[in-house]
């Protein structure tokens, strides 16, 4: 297994030690916002356990996926609402 | 060749599904365990595969190691189409887990309380900027307020300061009356107190304290924290802020079963009110580490019909449902935090109902019809444990699927 991945967040490439979660990647990016609620508030992760909802981001051109639950894998394209 | 063995379904990774799951395989049965994570351990021993730092997470993956289990990761179970059948859906697909006997061991989340500013971006739960730094956030340098309630809240910020950041300090609900007395009942666990200890000190631990509220423009930057009629503000990058935990009880009450308000109800043998399903862990109630597992085993071992080696563990969970008593008497959450939630917070953060469009009305499915509270994504996970506090409201109406999944998981 690779020790590192390297993934696109909002065009940003940020390299996660391998196992790392989306989330934690799009912290590390320097957002965090992860997307805008019915109101337009910014909103970032709350559980961290795939629970709330609050960091579902666009991964790959799938929408609302789980940031939280969602490994980083190397040329992943990450967008964010933020 | 055929296969006669019963079919075992364990929803949840987590100690007590990894007890049931070595128990059950060990006597016969073919076991699957499905979990949403993509590694087994559930959060607390979240990261501790391949690498155990706990050396009970470490024998406990020995032992299901020792075994023939079937693990499906990253799966979330959402619908019982028919009985004997789930359906969890996965990143690319759907599976269909059949069962002859099912266990449910699917945990606790973090209980929320509203107050101005927990929506902002780095407001997070205890457990959940734990989870974050344990799946690759780096905290090094990070100034962290850990506030709510619970024993977690040691724990994460002893892991939190293990791992560079700045802890500013731990803002602990319960009063020092209380602490006191769960101090005496801790001396049988007082290795791991000690321990905690040992790792927090010179973390200023305040009884009788917790958040008032977060500021910040588009994340946080501040907190204001109350003790004993003062109020103070802190500067810091991240608040890890939550009121004890709550049983995950949807899907056991999505299949039929009595749920209590304390957690699914389930007999002596950890079977719930549905036959076949059984209950075990944190779902059942909040007890802990040492609870969850011995429930995990008594279930395994009653699902595989070894009835006098589960009976032997009785006395064992008795002593841990005794412990499991005081903490949640210790940790009971004070009236006083009702007064948190302003009439302008927002409590469904999903939908972004605020508290006096709640409280205008006179039940939670009132609540549902007239605002979308608990309407969106989480399904009322976040703000049910929330209203449930703040106005005695009894949060129900499950209903499949348990989770938001995709349009073709449906059929």
């Amino acid at each position: 297994m690779p020790e590192s991945v390297t993934l696109l967040v909002d065009g940003v490439s940020v390299t996660m030690p391998a196992g790392s979660m989306v989330a934690a990647a799009i912290l590390k990016s320097g957002k965090h916002a992860f997307r805008r609620s019915a109101t337009s508030e910014p909103r970032g992760p709350l559980c961290g356990m795939g629970i709330c909802f609050e960091c579902r981001v666009t991964i790959d051109g799938e929408a609302h996926c789980r940031s939280c639950q969602t490994l980083c894998e190397n040329g992943m394209d990450v967008g964010t609402d933020g | 060749m055929g296969d006669s063995r019963r079919d075992l379904l364990i929803v949840g990774a987590g100690p007590a599904g990894l007890a049931a799951a070595y128990h059950a395989a060990k006597n016969g049965l073919r076991v699957t365990v499905v979990d949403d994570n993509p590694a087994a351990g559930g959060q607390i021993w979240r990261g501790e595969q391949p690498k155990a730092t706990s050396a009970e997470a470490r024998a406990w993956f020995e032992k299901v190691r020792s075994v023939d289990i079937q693990f499906i990761e990253g799966a979330r179970v959402f619908q019982q189409p028919r009985p004997g059948v789930l359906l969890a859906e996965t990143r690319h697909d759907v599976r269909e887990l059949r069962y002859d006997a099912l266990i449910l061991a699917t945990g606790a989340r973090e209980r929320f309380l509203p107050f101005p500013g927990w929506t902002l971006p780095n407001v997070m739960g205890a457990g959940g900027l734990q989870a974050l730094v344990k799946t690759g956030l780096p905290i090094e340098g990070k100034r962290v307020v850990v506030g709510g309630s619970g024993p977690l809240l040691l724990a994460v910020a002893a892991y939190l300061r293990g791992h560079g950041a700045e802890v500013l300090l731990i803002a602990e609900q319960a009063s020092s009356a209380r602490l006191a007395r769960f101090g005496l009942g801790l001396l049988s666990k007082s290795a791991q107190a000690l321990s905690l200890k040992r790792q927090l000190s010179g973390v200023k631990y305040l009884n009788s304290c917790w958040p008032l509220a977060a500021h910040g423009q588009d994340k946080l930057e501040r907190v204001t924290l109350f003790r004993r009629g003062k109020r103070w503000q802190v500067a810091c990058d991240y608040l890890a802020c939550g009121f004890h935990l709550v049983p995950n009880v949807e899907l056991a009450e999505l299949l039929g079963c009595i749920v209590d308000r304390g957690g699914v109800r389930v007999d002596d043998f950890q079977q719930t009110t549905v036959p076949h399903v059984y209950s075990a862990g944190e779902s059942t109630g909040i007890g802990g580490l040492e609870l969850s597992l011995v429930e995990g085993e008594i279930a395994g071992l009653a699902v595989a019909e070894k009835l006098d080696e589960a009976r032997s563990l009785f006395p064992l969970r008795l002593r841990q449902r005794k412990f499991a008593d005081l903490l949640n008497r210790t940790f009971a959450l004070r009236d006083e935090l009702k007064a948190l939630v302003q009439p302008d917070t927002i409590v469904c953060r999903c939908e972004d109902v605020t508290f006096e469009r709640l409280r205008a009305h006179s039940s939670w499915r009132v609540a549902k019809l007239q605002t979308r509270c608990g309407m969106g994504p989480c399904q009322g996970r976040v703000c049910g444990g929330a209203v449930e506090f703040l106005l005695g409201w009894r949060v129900e109406s499950v209903r499949p699927p348990v989770l938001p999944v995709r349009v073709e998981s449906l059929r």
